[in-house]
């Protein structure tokens, strides 16, 4: 078990190292986040209702979060498909370290960067006037549930990076899948606006769930269910993980 | 099976001192392909051992085995005394792979690499960054350390590898195709660090489809095909199972290689055999030989444009054994074609 943290930290430690120096995907988690709430509160907001809230800022703020940290994984599965790709995964497999610390060193590098994104798109809210409308609580269980949420949707990505041959590949099969869940959900209109089939739908959402919650924790509207979200970050976890380490033996002894 | 040859000649050794590598009986299939198909050989510490044979041969899924990346479907394999299937992870601390592909992080620092492969092995921060220094010396990449390895070129990353593959002075170095892909001068250089490293008492085993290097590294070698062992020995013996030194003759008029046939008729038990400028024959003898043949040549007013022995090339060797030209030759053929159309 101590072998298993030491060498996920030094794995995550590798990760983080490499991240400055991909400048493509430095600014997918830095700079497309801001670029995002722009678009969202200046093109799309002026145009959405969404009754109870003060403003659109407020609905947004909450919602776009949870979709950027979902989407935080994509490093994840990139990572992956690239040691898998290069032969990387072999030489770690060949050393006497653990073999699940370089799935958990992904995952856990995702965390620092879920983190880092989370804290850009916050100070980009506040500057353009999303406020807290929470105690200090609330909103540390609200950073806590999202670090929760992505770092289950990093084992989403892992899996999904695995099942291709490219990272290329691994970043539009995530988008792919990830975009209409994060879309048809309460993250950025209200669901009674949607067409019934879709309502069905964003209802049962996961992403409805936790950005409800979020909303809730963060900016006081009523409406989500703290034991829920959690219970569906746990089970999003519980099953992807093993569908990542069974995929990744897979392909490593291919 | 009736085919399989075990390498268990020259390699007979004072009781006591186990070989470095045991394998016997290995086996590996995907599905219906026998991989490897009741491989067997043993290699003495501090040697060389070379696996040649054409792509597919069987060879990288041996080492991919032998390194516990793969599990075997049978057979007992051994090496640096454990087993590696039942003490895998033992295992590892003791062997050393460097691959095909050079897999060292792109995106990481030739220094940065090294020092994360010696935390992974167990090495302190301070303990991996001295090691690290050291080998960046050794393999003169001291001032690309701090570099990231995207910008090393092809001979800088083998060395990198290579360097990877040695952070914990493991016993056993496996090296698949080391220098598939490099410049000539960059080969030569890793030779030389290949050679410098079995000085130290390091065991390697290689494998590579390159006849010149495994005649130039190895000490004993197993040809591979088709999943099995088709031969071994020792570079000397396989080229002598292919045949002594032969003479070659090239001649000023072709149309003259009758004549030139029957004039060496005395040198050889064989018959000399007419080639595209000349005739070739297998001799038994070196002494004198040219003299004798020139001399005949000579009397017969045979005129010879060139003359000379040849000692048989691990080329001859694999064409003799798998019936099949070495596959960078064939490469070679195909582009001298590609040319000339």
């Amino acid at each position: 078990m101590r072998r298993l943290a030491t060498d996920t930290l030094i794995t995550a430690e590798r990760n983080l190292t490499r991240l400055p120096r991909q400048p493509d995907l430095f600014t997918a988690f830095t700079i497309q986040p801001i670029m995002f709430v722009l678009l969202f509160v200046y093109v799309f907001g002026g145009a959405i209702v969404t009754p109870g809230y003060d403003n659109y800022k407020d609905f947004l703020i909450p919602g776009i979060i949870v979709q950027n940290i979902a989407f935080g994984g994509f490093i994840t599965a990139m990572g992956l498909a690239e040691d898998l790709n290069k032969g990387l995964i072999d030489r770690f497999r060949s050393l006497p370290m653990s073999r699940a610390a370089l799935l958990a060193g992904r995952t856990l590098s995702d965390v620092v960067t879920n983190v880092t994104s989370m804290t850009i798109l916050v100070i980009t809210g506040l500057i353009i006037g999303f406020s807290f409308d929470a105690g200090v609580g609330d909103i540390v269980t609200g950073v806590l549930l999202l670090i929760l949420f992505g770092y289950a949707f990093s084992w989403v990505f892992a899996f999904l990076g695995m099942l291709v041959s490219t990272p290329e590949a691994a970043n539009s099969l995530g988008f792919m899948l990830v975009f209409p869940l994060t879309f048809i959900s309460s993250a950025f209109v209200p669901v009674d606006s949607m067409p019934e089939a879709l309502q069905v739908f964003a209802e049962v959402n996961p992403f409805t769930v936790i950005v409800d919650e979020m909303r809730e924790l963060w900016v006081g509207s009523p409406g989500g269910s703290l034991w829920q979200s959690v219970a569906w970050s746990v089970a999003i976890t519980a099953v992807f993980a093993p569908l990542a380490v069974w995929r990744y033996r897979k392909n490593a002894e291919r | 099976m009736a085919r399989t040859v075990t390498a268990m000649h020259s390699i007979e050794k004072p009781a006591g001192s186990e070989p470095a590598i045991q394998v016997t009986g290995l086996v590996k299939t995907y599905g219906h392909v026998r991989a490897v198909d009741g491989v067997s050989f043993q290699v003495t510490p501090g040697t060389v051992f070379g696996l040649l044979g054409p792509n597919g041969a069987g060879k990288t899924t041996t080492v991919r085995v032998l390194t516990t990346l793969q599990s075997p479907d049978a057979g007992d394999i051994r090496v640096a005394g454990v087993d590696a299937v039942a003490d895998a992870a033992q295992l590892r601390e003791r062997i050393g792979l460097a691959g095909q592909y050079a897999a060292v992080d792109d995106m990481l620092t030739g220094e940065e690499n090294l020092v994360m492969v010696g935390r992974l092995y167990g090495m302190s921060r301070k303990q991996a960054k001295a090691r690290a220094g050291e080998l960046l010396t050794r393999f003169e990449l001291t001032e690309a350390a701090g570099r990231v390895v995207k910008k090393y070129s092809g001979g800088m990353r083998r060395r990198l590898d290579l360097a990877a593959a040695l952070v914990a002075r493991p016993p056993v170095l496996f090296l698949d195709e080391p220098t598939t892909g490099l410049d000539p001068r960059s080969r030569l250089d890793l030779w030389e660090m290949i050679e410098e490293l079995t000085g130290e008492g390091t065991t390697v085993l290689l494998t590579t489809q390159y006849l010149d290097e495994a005649d130039r590294l190895a000490d004993d070698i197993a040809v591979i095909d088709h999943g099995k062992v088709i031969a071994s020995g020792t570079p000397a013996e396989l080229k002598q199972r292919v045949g002594g030194e032969r003479l070659e003759v090239k001649l000023e008029d072709p149309a003259q290689a009758p004549q030139a046939i029957e004039a060496l008729a005395p040198l050889s038990d064989e018959r000399a055999v007419a080639e595209e400028d000349g005739v070739t024959v297998a001799v038994a003898r070196r002494n004198g030989t040219i003299v004798t043949a020139v001399q005949r040549l000579g009397a017969a007013g045979v005129g010879v444009d060139d003359i000379g022995l040849r000692t048989p090339t691990m080329d001859d060797v694999f064409l003799s054994l798998t019936g099949k030209v070495a596959e960078h030759e064939q490469a070679q053929q195909t582009n001298d074609e590609e040319v000339a159309a």
